[in-house]
């Protein structure tokens, strides 16, 4: 190469320049595409509550979805609660101890994971989950033209297939969300009990007491939020999957991808808005 | 041009015994030009066979008579109505009488058979004036391809023929008057094609239905066709009878009935 034959110094800069601008390029063009497709995804969701506020409704359906949904992940939304509300208190009695503040344990805990860490975490093992399960589902169904053959049998099959997942995830989420909640507390009042002799009464009675009004409020917004982010995304990556077997692991892929990214964003979002009604 | 066209199809009288009338059908993805001025007329209790190279845009044409693919140009004419002015309610109506048997069967993977046959009938149980037991006309429809041990089978667990003969069945639940067959053979072994073939034959002499057959499996093409268009670069590069068609001496067509 040219660049070989300059003094290194001059090499240096104009071998960084080159991977610096590829680099840039590069995450121009990602950057691009993410928003080209966060527009598409707002026609796709703006065609949902067009065609969710129409009849005829596919109540069975829904049901249906709905039970698919949290028969799936309850064990794994428990599983991964417990374990960590299990861990949030083993790593934070330590420092808590050094200042003496261990008897704020129920607190602390408490309020982060219902405020912050049971929707986000709920949510992301959703998206890993139901996001990429119905992206499957769905190009699956596209690559086989099964939605092409509900069409033609005069069902529409946005209606059939897509309200009624988006619907059951923005139901489901939230309820998912309570329980992993409860489970993670009862992790870290399981912690508090071994380690601190804390009876569970008197935890969960600290943990009730601490919780307030404008904790849960937020949390329960956002949970719903996050169940139609992640069964939006899921949908809208399955519906629109690209013919051939590979289009639908990728649908699948980047469902998870796309919804795990916006469940961040809208996080950010409803702890920023979140925090101005604090101030007030 | 597009004027004398216009008006020398206006001229022609309305032909009630006409099915399925396409005019100048156009359709490009992109730069690929796949459709580019296709004719065709479909009569009452026939069967036309179009036959082309894979690629060609059979599956696109024959979706455009059903609306899952739109058109850029051109008319198509289903039972007398054009599609191209028809809102959804109304196309979901007269899709009733149209059935369609895709290519890979499409049936629904997560529905046992007995629900892949009663799901066309779940939009329109009150226009048929079907009660609520659909188990007859399940059963007479799978009678007919002779798969009734079926019925609670999923999927998955029937062969690649049997799959084929379940969405016949399921094409056929609402007595279309008309039946879209894209490349009912295709994937199945000889004896199976045959089997399917015979199959179509004797569905048209129960119901006598006309239908527009896509293959490009010539024994198909000659036991079944009434008529045969060849699709070649988007246009209707031939047409006739298998006898006119096989004779021919232009070299497009004859690769076609080249043994
Ligand atoms: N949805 C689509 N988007 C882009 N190109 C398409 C689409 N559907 C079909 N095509 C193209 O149209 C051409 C004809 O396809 P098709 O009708 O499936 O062929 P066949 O005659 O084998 O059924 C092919 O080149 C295919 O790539
Ligand atoms: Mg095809």
């Amino acid at each position: 190469m040219i660049l070989v034959n300059k003094d290194p110094l001059t090499f240096l800069y104009l071998y960084g320049y080159r991977i610096g601008n590829e680099y840039f390029v590069t995450m121009w063009s990602r950057l691009k595409k993410f928003f080209i497709e966060t527009g598409d995804l707002s026609f796709f969701a703006a065609r949902y509550f067009k065609e969710a506020l129409k009849p005829p409704f596919e109540f069975r359906e829904l049901l249906r979805q709905c039970y698919q949904m949290g028969n799936r992940s309850l064990f794994l939304v428990g599983i991964t609660g417990f374990i960590i509300g299990l861990v949030l208190t083993l790593q934070s009695r330590p420092t808590l101890i050094q200042f003496g503040a261990v008897s704020w344990m129920p607190n602390m805990v408490g309020i982060s994971i219902v405020r912050e860490v049971g929707p986000v975490i709920t949510a992301l093992i959703c998206a890993g989950r139901i996001a990429s399960g119905i992206g499957a589902e769905l190009g699956s169904m596209r690559v086989t033209e099964q939605i092409d053959a509900m069409e033609v049998s005069g069902t529409n099959p946005f209606k059939y297939l897509v309200v009624t997942r988006i619907l059951a995830t923005t139901l489901m989420l939230p309820i998912l969300v309570v329980f992993g909640d409860l489970l993670a507390l009862y992790g870290s009042a399981l912690v508090e009990n071994i380690k601190g002799g804390v009876s569970f009464q008197l935890y969960f009675n600290t943990v009730f007491n601490a919780l307030n009004f404008s904790d849960l409020v937020p949390a329960t917004i956002k949970s719903f939020f996050f169940g139609f982010i992640i069964g939006l995304v899921g949908c809208y990556k399955g519906y629109y999957c690209k013919k051939g077997t590979a289009g639908v692991g990728v649908a699948a892929n980047t469902a998870v991808v796309m919804a795990s990214l916006l469940l961040f964003l809208v996080d950010f979002i409803a702890v920023f808005i979140a925090d101005i009604f604090y101030e007030l | 041009m597009e004027n004398k066209d216009q008006i020398k199809y206006k001229a022609e009288k309305p032909d009630l015994g006409t099915v399925i009338e396409i005019r100048d059908l156009r359709k490009r993805f992109g730069d690929n030009h796949v459709l580019n001025g296709f004719n065709l007329t479909l009569k009452k209790g026939s069967n036309l066979v179009i036959m082309g190279k894979s690629g060609s845009g059979k599956s696109v044409m024959i979706k455009c008579i059903v609306g899952l693919v739109a058109p850029d140009s051109g008319t198509v004419k289903i039972l007398g109505k054009e599609i191209n002015n028809l809102d959804r309610e109304a196309m979901d109506e007269l899709r009733l009488d149209i059935g369609f048997l895709f290519q890979g069967s499409a049936l629904y993977d997560s529905m046992t058979v007995r629900e892949n046959l009663e799901f066309p009938m779940r939009r329109h149980k009150k226009k048929l004036g079907i009660n609520k037991n659909t188990e007859p006309l399940v059963l007479e429809a799978l009678e007919n391809v002779g798969l009734a041990h079926a019925i609670d089978l999923m999927p998955s667990e029937l062969s690649g023929g049997m799959k084929r003969r379940v969405a016949l069945a399921r094409s056929l639940i609402l007595k279309p008057k008309v039946i879209l067959y894209d490349e009912p053979t295709s994937g199945l072994d000889p004896i199976t094609s045959k089997e399917i073939i015979e199959l179509m034959h004797r569905i048209q002499k129960i119901y006598g239905t006309a239908s527009l057959i896509i293959t490009h499996d010539v024994d198909c093409a000659r036991v079944i066709s009434d008529r045969i268009i060849l699709l070649v670069d988007g246009i209707n590069y031939a047409e006739g009878t298998y006898a006119e068609l096989s004779k021919s001496t232009d070299p497009k067509v004859a690769a076609f009935f080249k043994k």
